[in-house]
Order: structure tokens, then sequence, then C-alpha cells
């Protein structure tokens, strides 16, 4: 999910100490990795860090999958996890005996995609919602209805991200009904919402990092982070949790089970546990990471911004959403070819 | 020279070991493999199960309608196929008509001069093909140089949405493929003998007539050769309708790429792989009946 991902597809090549002691392969998702982070990883350690760029998790998980990547970390959302897992994919590198395991916070230490985090460790964490541009629009903008029946002065201009998952399963919240539902009543409304509103669009794009700050779109169905990095180049960006119902993510760091870095890896791992070096991969990218104590080093914007708050009457209407079964997917694929046609 | 030997042949037999274990293992085992995929079942979250099935056959023409399971054809899917092969045949005719006279005027350059000027037809090559296609989202875009320029000189007063349109997808191609037009037409028009012409002319042939009785048929086959490699990376091509088209409406090679993707059922998207597949050999089967009848012909 998230991000702009894609438009710059130039990998980083972070070039190390010349006489580095070891190399660590990390394979993460586009512009979401903090130059910064990895120079002070190099320095401490004297490990050479390559980044490897990718754009969705299913990208991602068939280059793992095929093996011969040479990569030691990759960082999967929730959703993708227990699908690695259950492949073999990720090894238990002993993440509860790690030195900062302690400052993962309670919330997120004993998730339901890894329990007691035997195999990932959090990265960020976001939810995905509207951004909205307010010169143009100044009414509710908590609500799908931003982009599923957009108000008239936003037809034509609003963006939708080509996220399958996260597109069908704010539809089917917004038409009251459950992500991977199989229920063919729902899903043929959430189609129909869909169908509809797609004229009222301007594009299915990514890269709305951009696009918002520059007043190219006016409206997307966007991720917080990316939201957040827009408004600090255009004022007028908002951000709106849709009451109807939004999904919430994190993605999270695990070494590969046929990484050949392993404890360099593992030095990574325990290293992002580190409140000050959590914060730097949130002062980058602009989400949250889910370590207890990295406000302090964090910058000042961040720790009021409402794309990180989320305010309380809307917390109840973010949900956690996994990867569908085959079942489930099928449908969904039907309506988004449809929709894409 | 004579005829081969029998170990002149060997020879050569041997010498071209390196380049026939290269198109084996570079071009036929993975088209094997894609083969093999589209007959098994898609994997739950990826890859392929090993069981045979020709549901992924079924998917590419049929539909079973997801609400009350009746079977129609598959109307989204041909709809993305007419708009593929619809953009591709605009975007070789765009070309001919800008690549023509393009390709004529280089041809009839003096010789020292015809290299500079192919030289510069190449240089968008230079660039990566990403590059130069956000080089062009720069140039249309609402707030970007075409329009921007328009404002300023009053043409318009609001800027023309062309950016995520059919359009837009258009322009991006024939910029693109462009190249690969102009190239084998100024082969063909530069061996081309201009007395031919005036031969025509002195014979009262009208210039239309001229064009098209003498001029056209000689360079046919460089215009079927430019059409051809125009034509077929359109048909497939997927970074333009993907930044330029805005992504609302697919090309084939955006709805494979969903498949292995997304949509997570790579049977299907290798049933449709080898699809595009047969519509380029369609096409080049028509390039050598075309051009083999000229040679009967002439």
């Amino acid at each position: 999910m998230k991000r702009l991902c894609t438009t710059t597809l130039a990998a980083m090549a972070l070039a190390g100490a010349a006489h580095a002691e070891g190399e660590l392969n990390i394979y993460n998702w586009g512009n979401y990795t903090n130059p910064d982070l990895i120079k002070k990883f190099e320095e401490t350690y004297d490990i050479k860090v390559t980044i490897t760029d990718y754009d969705s998790n299913t990208t991602a998980l068939a280059k793992v999958e095929a093996g011969g990547h040479g990569f030691d970390i990759v960082v999967p959302s929730h959703s993708y996890i227990p699908i690695y897992v259950e492949k073999g994919l990720l090894m238990k590198p002993g993440i509860p005996e790690m030195e900062n395991y302690g400052n993962i916070s309670d919330q997120w230490r004993n998730v339901d995609w890894d329990p007691n985090r035997e195999y990932s460790v959090p990265w960020q964490w976001g939810t995905t919602g509207v951004a909205v541009n307010t010169s143009v629009y100044s009414g509710d903008i908590n609500t799908s209805a931003i982009w599923l029946e957009p108000p008239a002065e936003l037809v034509g201009k609003v963006n939708v991200v080509p996220e399958m998952q996260d597109v069908m399963n704010l539809a089917l919240f917004y038409v009251g009904g459950e992500p991977c539902t199989t229920d063919r009543e729902v899903l043929k409304k959430a189609r129909d919402v869909l169908v509809a509103a797609k004229p009222n669009w301007m594009s299915m794009d990514y890269g709305m990092t951009e696009k918002l700050s520059n007043s190219d779109v006016m409206a997307s169905v966007n991720w917080n982070g990316s939201t957040f990095r827009a408004r600090i180049n255009n004022p007028d960006v908002a951000y709106g949790y849709p009451k109807e119902g939004y999904p919430v993510w994190m993605d999270s760091a695990a070494i590969l089970s046929d990484a050949q870095n392993v404890d360099n890896a593992k030095l990574f791992l325990n290293f992002i546990m580190d409140p000050e070096n959590a914060a730097l991969i949130s002062a980058f990218a602009r989400y949250a990471n889910g370590i207890d104590g990295s406000e302090a080093f964090m910058p000042e914007d961040m720790k009021t911004a409402p794309e990180i708050v989320v305010p309380e009457e809307l917390k109840a209407a973010g949900k956690f959403t996994g990867a569908c079964p085959a079942e489930a997917q099928e449908f969904y694929t039907a309506i988004w070819t449809e929709l894409q046609k | 020279m004579s005829a081969p030997t029998p170990s002149t042949a060997r020879t050569g037999w041997i010498l071209s070991i390196p380049a026939l274990i290269l198109l084996a293992l570079g071009a036929s085992g993975p088209l094997l493999i894609v083969v093999v995929y589209a007959f098994l079942e898609p994997g739950e979250y990826s890859g392929v199960v090993w069981n045979f099935t020709t549901e992924a056959w079924f998917r590419v023409f049929f539909e079973r309608d997801i609400f009350d399971d009746t079977v129609s054809m598959a109307d989204a899917h041909l709809t993305i196929f007419w708009r593929s092969v619809k953009l591709s045949v605009l975007t070789t005719l765009i070309t001919f008509a800008i690549g023509f006279p393009t390709a004529w005027f280089i041809a009839t350059r003096p010789a020292g001069q015809r290299a500079l000027w192919l030289f510069l037809i190449t240089i968008p090559f230079w660039t990566n093909l990403l590059i130069r296609t956000f080089a062009i989202m720069e140039v249309i875009r609402n707030q970007g140089l075409l329009n921007t320029a328009l404002i300023g000189l009053g043409v318009i007063g609001e800027p023309i949405q062309i950016l995520y349109t059919d359009t837009a997808v258009l322009i991006g191609m024939a910029y693109v493929y462009l190249p690969l037009m102009v190239l084998p037409l100024y082969a063909a028009i530069d061996r081309f003998d201009f007395r031919l012409v005036e031969a025509g002319y002195d014979l009262y042939a009208t210039r239309w007539r001229v064009l098209r009785r003498v001029i056209l048929p000689i360079v046919k086959p460089g215009i079927v050769a430019g059409s051809i490699l125009v034509f077929v990376p359109s048909l497939g091509a997927y970074v333009t309708p993907r930044i330029l088209g805005g992504g609302k409406n697919m090309m084939i090679g955006n709805f494979i790429e969903l498949q292995f993707g997304q949509g997570r059922n790579w049977p299907l998207g290798a049933a449709l792989s080898l699809i595009l597949l047969a519509i380029v050999l369609v096409a080049l089967l028509a390039y050598v009946r075309v051009t083999s009848s000229d040679r009967q012909d002439g």
C-alpha cells in the first residue's frame, strides 16, 4: 500500500564507508527509507547498506518467492506477514530477546499477524483516507463521499490511488459491508457505487505527495503520511478519516529465511527499535512508528499533526484489514477490472 | 565461394552453439513457462498450483457473472483489447504521417548531412523511457508548459485537460515510437532511385499518381517494417498508458500486470500474454505475406 512509490523507481544505493565490515541488503517500499537512518547505521556498524525499492506487496512477495534476490530484510504490510510466514520465507531471529524489544508499544507488540513479534519489528503504521484541497472544497472531509459521490467542486479533480485492496475496502465500508466479504448483495452495491463514481475521477494514479502539493489534483484517496508531506508543501491540503470506515495498516521489517547477512540484519532490526532511530524513520516518511519514546526525537510538527493523531470520535472507524482469501479476491479483481476497463 | 563442405557446415553449427543456447534459454524457455502456467490453477496468494485446467483460457473470453453465475462474453476484456488495438493503430498512423515526410526530408539532404539528421532522430533513445514519459507529462499537465504557454498567449482561458486522457497516451506513444518509424522509412527512401520520379513525370503522371504508383510501392517494405516496429510495442505498452493515461483505462499490458500483481491470478496473466503474442504473430505473418508478394510482382 501507501506512499508515492512507483514514480521514483531509482534504487537508492547509498555509498557506505570505503572498507565496510559487511553488507546488508534491504528491500523496502519506494521513497520510504530515511537516508540519514541508513547513514547512521552504516557509520555505527561499518556495514554497507543497499536499498532496493518495490511498489506493492505482491511485487515484493513474487520476487522474494522466486529466490536469488540477495535481499536480507523485507518490509511487508501486516496483511502479508502471515503469507510470508506460511510460505516459510521469514526466519525467527529471536526478536523478543533483542535489547530494544521492550521499546515496542504495547499496542503493537502482541499483534494478530505476528504474535509476540517473533518474525517482525514495527517499521511504520498509518491509515488510508482522503486528502482534500480545502481551498476548493470546505465541507466535511471525514467521509468517502469525497471520492465516491464527489461534491460539485471536486468533480473531475479527484484521484484514486490504484491500490485494489484499499480502494475496495473503502468502498465496501461505504456501502456498509466488511472487507473480504463474499456477500454478493454488498459487493454489487460496492461495484455500483464505484462504477458510478469513476466518471467523476480525473485519474487513478500514485505519486500524490507531489500532485497534491502542486494542486494537480484537488482530492485523492491517499495515505496519511503522504498527505502530511503534501500539506507541508501546500497548507490547503487536509486529511480526512472516512467515518464509514477506513483501513489501518502497519509495515514491519523482517529477515528473510535465505538472508546472506543474518547478523547484520539482526543488528538492523534492533537498531530501528531504538526510539531515536525509529524517530528518523518517521521524520522522513511522516508516519507513526510504534516505538515507545520515539516522539521525543521527532520533529515538533509530528506530535500534533492531524494526519498522525486520529481524532477520538473517528478512531473506531479505523479497521485492520487482512489479505483476502482467494474466493473474495476473485470478486475484488472482477470488480476492479470492470472499474478500469 | 563453393558449396559448403560437410566439415565447414559442422564448423558453422559449432560456432552457432552459443547463439542457439542463448535462444533456447532466453526465448524458448521463458515462453514455455508462460505456456505451461496458462494451463494451471492460480495459487492462493501468488504463483500457481500444479493442477491442469483450462479455466484461465475460459476466463480470457468469457466471464461468469459474479452476481448471478450466468456466463457471457468477457465484455471488460474485449473493451481492453479493443482499446489497445485502436490506440496502437492510431499510433502507427500518426507516426507514419509525421515520420514519412521526416524520412523523406532526411533522404533528400546532401549525403554529407544525412548522418547528422539521423543522429538527431536517435537522440531521444539516449534517455530512459520512463524519464521521457515524465517529461511529456510535464509538458501537457494542467499547470504544465503547454497550458501555461497557451494561457499566456491568450489562446485559452482555462487549462485544457490533456493529461490522463487517451489523447495523452497517443501523444506519448507517438513521441516514443516515432524514431522506430523514421529509421526503416529512411532506409527505404534512401535506396529509392529518384530518376524513376522524373520518368513518371515524363510520362505525364500527376504528382499524386507518381506518389501512389511509383514512390509508395517501392518504399512499401520500409512502411511495413516501420508500422510493425511501432504497432508491436504499442500494443504491449505499459508505462505510457499507466503514467499519461492516469491508470483509469487499462491497455493489455496493464491488464496483464494486474493479474500478476494485485489480481494474484498468474494463469490468467499467462493466457493473456499468449493472446497478445498471437496478435503480434498475426501482424508479422501479414508482414511476411506483403513483402513476399512484392518479390513476386517485382
